[in-house]
């Protein structure tokens, strides 16, 4: 795959709030489709559907364990997503931390405004 | 996880990110700081030392707007405009979005919403590429280099879509 459409298939994979609440387990560690399947309320079929796109998508793999098939989270694809996202985060945080700073003195303004707008003339 | 006032940006789909923003401010305001030029020049800068040229808004379905940034240090500019598709004060404008160096082929839409609750806004700017080569690209784009590993970052990033979804 070349690294445009690994970015279409992990984008494409993190689209899904199922799938990501998948990967969120699978940070803290290796699971089972067993596993994995609990805390939804879907069946294994369904969660084997996701889990298929998130191989595809290179996002995890199987373990060793050839009985239980353990499912892992693969980081490198997700960090070259999550990267991209992190950058785009932190500019525009940047920007909205002045829009905040601006908005706070628009309103003191506002209130000067009002405030003398409501001042009986004497 | 995210600070309560943070910026969140989650991809959505394979063209779409959602960028969702809260503000301590009536939407009157966000509002007015996102139309009116003398109030975008005071926040929608670049990096630093990069200052706001010009800020032109004609806010009318159709009606263009542009902005020029330039490096103080050397006069570099940067501009960037579109054309108004929905405007709906003060609670929603849609507007395309294409910048002068073409770092990236064709335009963006780009939807942004205002919702208030309590005497805040909540923003949510949706920005779809056109197509998965442009989005792609602007992926590439060199933003803002030399990112630490982000791979702390990856778990709370998911946390807090799981929290969501």
């Amino acid at each position: 795959m070349s690294s445009s459409d690994r970015l279409d298939a992990t984008f494409a994979a993190l689209a899904d709030p199922t799938r990501r609440a998948i990967l969120a387990r699978l940070a803290k560690g290796d699971a089972t489709v067993m596993d994995l399947a609990k805390p939804f309320s879907m069946s294994q079929p369904a969660i084997s559907k996701h889990l298929k796109v998130l191989e595809q998508a290179g996002l995890i793999s199987r373990g060793l364990d050839a009985q239980k098939r353990p499912r892992r989270i693969e980081a490198k694809p997700l960090g070259e997503a999550s990267e991209w996202l992190e950058n785009y985060r932190k500019f525009w945080e940047g920007r909205y931390q002045q829009l905040d700073a601006l908005l706070d003195e628009l309103k003191v303004s506002k209130q000067i405004k009002t405030k003398r707008g409501k001042r009986p003339r004497s | 996880m995210e600070t309560k006032s943070g910026v969140k940006v989650e991809a959505q789909g394979e063209r779409e990110i959602l960028m969702t923003r809260e503000f301590n401010a009536p939407r009157d305001l966000v509002f007015e700081c996102h139309t009116k030029p003398e109030l975008i020049k005071r926040w929608l800068l670049g990096p630093d030392g990069w200052i706001m040229d010009v800020c032109d808004v004609d806010l009318r379905v159709g009606g263009k707007y542009r902005y020029v940034w330039k490096k103080i240090a050397d006069g570099t500019m940067m501009g960037m405009g579109g054309t108004y598709k929905v405007v709906s004060r003060p609670e929603s404008i849609h507007c395309t979005e294409i910048f002068d160096e073409a770092w990236y082929a064709g335009e963006a839409l780009v939807q942004s919403s205002f919702t208030e609750k309590n005497e805040r806004t909540t923003l949510k700017v949706t920005i779809l590429y056109n197509s998965k080569e442009t989005r792609d690209m602007v992926l590439k784009s060199p933003m803002e280099s030399g990112v630490a590993a982000s791979y702390n970052r990856l778990e709370d990033l998911l946390i807090s879509s799981k929290a969501k979804g």
